[in-house]
């Protein structure tokens, strides 16, 4: 039993997601279940909804109700050791030091240049615990930058399934499902709770700006994890969504996307797409006073030099259809940027954007903004060139988002 | 704490030439040395009593004309003049040697008239070449970031150059330039012997054979260095390399430098991407704002800096920067001056090479592949004592040699494997002068794995890193750091992994100062 032939077969048996369509996640069987417009995507190699059922009511589950949505797909990485806080710093822009054990924190990371490879969430489970999770994959960016540290690192995508359960009456399922405590949590806190004789990591953090949570959960236990917070969501209104909502809901928080807002630096082509975090709207991350971290020297020295050539903002559109990928023009005439992301907000009742645009416009010169959107009447574009404000980021603010005790709806 | 203007890390021949000119600019300048005397690699050492030899470097080639007229190294003693100059041998078991007497064969004797033509031809030409690359080959590379007045300049200058040899000429230089030593030689020429001792100079001190695709920059290498303006030319120091040390160690103790012997150095201090001095093994502390590592490019900042205060691609270059040692040296206390076959009294004194073809040289490299050393070593032999007296005791003879190929990570361990390649080279140096063996008093060979634990080079590599295409000029001693500065404002290299590269030529010495000095002024 040990021909070329076996071995062969062996490790092709050993590497059935080579040439799987899509991988399926925990939670498939439930969303194949749910699942009636049947409009899957690839989430990093992973089979994800853009819809279930219908993306209105997807939406208004976040913003109303209660809506449970499948983060297994997104990366995440174990980092453990005696120096996983002191890698973490020189990995990350922010200052880990700051970051208490049972807390989490919005973080990015860059390259020697110092443009941005990725952006995430780090969890401190413990003083030498740590999940970060991201778009992108790095294994080989973190294990070099391990070099002279004593941590390990292990990708756990395939092993930690993740819900995201975010909206006015999250809380309440939760507590409802029995999650002793969870009223303790305040926005970036996290606790390890019981579920089945394991662990679930719960963290009242999202992607929404509203009331929301986030659950980790090892593989097994995802299904009965689902099942326990549907039956106790069933009279809050929860209902399982796909990507399309929840990217409306992201937008109006003014959240970005890894490579929908910006271009990650390992999968830039083109040099003039590489974006340095003060580029990205990340700036407020760099702690230029915590000691080394990587991309710093760089950082510094465009800030130094002004080299900074972007900006993101957000924008105010007049009249209400969504500016997607719009040209954003300054007088009418001259190009500056581009529009990543769009919609009409309910929230807001406004039509908002995230954009790009080239320095100094966005930046110091923010007067006479134009947008022009081809809107598709009847099988002809009407083009619309739009007048555009700059405004601060996120277009909504809800106070159910921080309000502690979280309300009970 | 003491502190200094300038820190120098290693008293090799580059930290003392770095030290030295940025002693005589004003500068308070301590060379920090951790072995008890200075000179590095380019040192005389007693190896058995009464028995001196140039440390591992044992034939002065390229010492950087700058460096002798800023460092005045000529009146501290050091004859660099064309009577000094050695001539090459391509030694033969049996019949006549060939000698290329004067600046590398200026005239050859022991060959046909036909190879003779053929040889000037070739020699001119390779000069000619050589002279296009010899500004690349000293000054700092140009920063691709974006260049200088004085760099767009150079560049001009040198297209000008090529311009200037003519379209034929031109094209057979782009046409060469990184083509192996073995085919160009088989070209133009027909001796054995002769193409035997050039592909040997192609290769000497790299991980490569004559058939390897870019070896004859190697060639190139040697040729863009001069001694008294005569490229290709060659001496044996009187008193060893160590006394072209002492010059320019006379030299900096002259423009003030401080040197610490016996002090290791531990830790490069950096503070906010800035350097502050250095901490020694003892614990001790000196400040400093400029620190120049003379010492190899991974140790210091793998080592010296360490990782956390560099950025992971920075980290992951030179991590893995090529620098395994390929080459052994040996030094033999001999009873009595050896006889090798065919050769007079005056060509003992000269640079005497075993290298009898480029197939014999390819053969040697093929194990080297494998973690082998070479069955039938090459090598280039010299008998300094002949020249210099004082060397060994009366009518004793001291033998110095580089020997190639012995492959750093060698498969069996150096430990066992020793032994036996020390009594291969005694082999081939029997059948080149029969009897040289019952005359050896004492013997010492360093393999690379010695040579990294006494004179402190990772991989024991003679050059801080192989010197080959993807090693030089900009990409050396990693890209985008090629200019002597490095991501730690304050800390800049010296050794021979940066630019130009190794070689007793205080060229990246030289350099470095000068850099550190005109980034003062532009400051």
């Amino acid at each position: 039993m040990d021909t070329a032939a076996d071995k062969v077969a062996l490790r092709r048996a050993a590497q059935g997601h080579f040439s799987a369509w899509r991988i399926d996640t925990p939670f498939q069987p439930r969303l194949a279940e749910l699942s009636r417009t049947d409009d899957w995507y690839s989430w990093a190699g992973y089979r994800a909804p853009h819809s279930l059922r219908d993306e209105e009511l997807e939406y208004f589950a976040i913003r109303s109700q209660a809506a449970l949505f499948d983060i297994s797909p997104m990366t995440k990485y174990r980092v453990e050791g005696p120096d996983a806080e002191a890698f973490l710093n020189r990995l990350t822009l922010r200052d880990v030091t700051k970051l208490n054990p049972g807390r989490v924190h919005y973080t990015a990371w860059c390259d020697d240049e110092g443009f941005v490879l990725d952006d995430g969430t780090l969890f401190r489970l413990s003083a030498e615990r740590f999940r970060l999770c991201c778009q992108e994959r790095h294994l080989p960016w973190l294990l070099d930058s391990a070099v002279g540290f004593q941590v390990s690192i292990d990708e756990e995508t395939e092993q930690v399934a993740g819900l995201a359960l975010q909206g006015p009456t999250s809380f309440a399922v939760l507590r409802e499902a029995g999650f002793a405590g969870i009223e303790k949590l305040k926005v970036f806190d996290l606790a390890e709770l019981d579920h089945e004789g394991g662990k679930v990591v719960i963290s009242r953090t999202g992607f929404t700006g509203d009331l929301g949570y986030e659950l980790f959960v090892e593989r097994a236990l995802a299904l009965s994890l689902w099942d326990r917070l549907v039956k106790a969501g069933e009279l809050r209104g929860i209902r399982a969504i796909g990507y399309t909502a929840l990217n409306r809901a992201r937008t109006e928080a003014g959240l970005i996307v890894a490579n929908a807002d910006f271009v990650t630096s390992e999968h830039a082509i083109r040099a003039n797409r590489l974006r340095m975090p003060d580029e990205i709207g990340l700036g407020f991350m760099v702690d230029a006073t915590k000691g080394h971290f990587n991309g710093r020297r760089a950082i510094l020295e465009a800030r130094t030099r002004g080299k900074l050539r972007h900006v993101l903002v957000g924008l105010e559109i007049e009249g209400n259809v969504p500016a997607e990928h719009a040209i954003v023009y300054h007088k009418k005439h001259k190009e500056i940027g581009l529009v990543s992301a769009a919609l009409w907000s309910p929230m807001a009742k406004k039509n908002i954007a995230i954009a790009s645009l080239e320095r100094p416009f966005g930046d110091t010169i923010s007067d006479d903004l134009w947008v022009e959107i081809y809107a598709m009447r009847e099988l002809q574009y009407q083009k619309l060139m739009k007048r555009a404000k700059v405004v601060q980021r996120p277009f909504i603010k809800l106070d159910r988002r921080t309000a502690n005790p979280p309300a009970d709806f | 704490m003491t502190s200094f203007d300038c820190i120098v890390v290693g008293g090799g021949h580059n930290g003392l030439v770095a030290a030295a000119l940025l002693g005589k600019s004003g500068r308070k300048v301590l060379v920090l040395e951790a072995a008890a005397e200075v000179g590095g690699a380019a040192r005389t050492e007693e190896f058995a009593p009464g028995f001196r030899a140039s440390s591992l470097a044992h034939i002065l080639n390229r010492l950087h004309p700058d460096v002798v007229k800023d460092l005045d190294l000529e009146r501290q003693g050091l004859r660099l003049k064309r009577d000094a100059f050695i001539p090459s041998i391509a030694l033969v078991r049996e019949g006549t040697p060939l000698i290329l007497q004067g600046a590398y064969g200026e005239t050859l004797t022991g060959a046909s008239a036909k190879e003779q033509t053929a040889w000037l031809e070739m020699r001119a030409q390779l000069l000619r070449y050589a002279d296009i690359l010899k500004p690349f080959l000293s000054r700092r590379p140009p920063d691709l970031g974006g260049l200088s007045l004085g760099e767009t300049a150079a560049l001009g200058q040198m297209a000008l150059t090529l311009k200037r040899l003519g379209k034929e000429d031109m094209r057979d230089f782009l046409r060469v330039l990184l083509m192996n030593v073995a085919d160009l030689l088989d070209e133009q020429l027909t001796d054995d012997r002769l193409k035997g001792l050039l592909a040997f100079d192609a290769v000497l001190g790299a991980h490569l054979g004559p058939r390897s695709p870019t070896s004859l920059l190697g060639l190139y290498y040697r040729l863009a260095g001069e001694l008294s303006g005569e490229a290709g030319a060659q001496l044996l120091p009187a008193g060893g390399m160590g006394a072209v040390v002492s010059a320019i160690a006379a030299a900096a103790a002259k423009a003030g430098v401080a040197v610490r012997m016996n002090s290791p150095v531990a830790r490069i201090v950096v503070e906010n991407g800035r350097t502050t001095g250095v901490v020694l093994k003892t614990g001790e502390e000196i400040g400093a704002a400029i620190v120049v590592s003379a010492t190899d490019p991974a140790t210091t900042f793998l080592d010296l800096v360490g990782p956390r205060d560099l950025d992971t691609g920075f980290v992951r270059k030179v991590s893995n920067i090529r620098m395994k040692g390929d080459t052994a040296k040996l030094h033999l206390a001999l009873d009595a001056p050896p006889a090798f076959a065919g050769l007079d009294a005056a060509g003992h004194k000269g640079r005497l090479v075993i290298a009898p073809s480029t197939n014999h040289v390819e053969r040697a490299f093929n194990p080297s592949k494998y973690g082998e050393f070479s069955p039938e070593p090459v090598m280039e032999i010299t008998l300094p004592s002949l020249s210099d007296a004082s060397l060994a005791p009366d009518g004793a003879c001291v033998l110095s040699a580089v020997v190639q190929y012995a492959p750093y990570a060698l498969k069996e361990g150096w430990q066992a494997g020793k032994a036996k390649f020390q009594a291969t080279i005694m082999a081939q140096l029997e059948a080149y002068a029969p009897g040289i063996g019952r005359t050896v008093r004492h013997a010492e060979l360093l393999t690379p794995a010695d040579i990294e634990a006494r004179y402190r080079m990772r991989g024991g590599h003679w050059h801080h890193g192989e010197l080959q295409a993807d090693q030089m000029l900009v990409s050396r001693p990693v890209a985008g750091w090629s200019g002597y500065d490095t991501p730690i404002t304050g800390l800049y290299l010296a050794s021979a992994g940066s630019h130009p590269g190794g070689g007793v030529s205080g060229a990246p010495g030289l350099n470095a100062a000068r850099r550190i000095l005109q980034r003062r002024k532009e400051a």
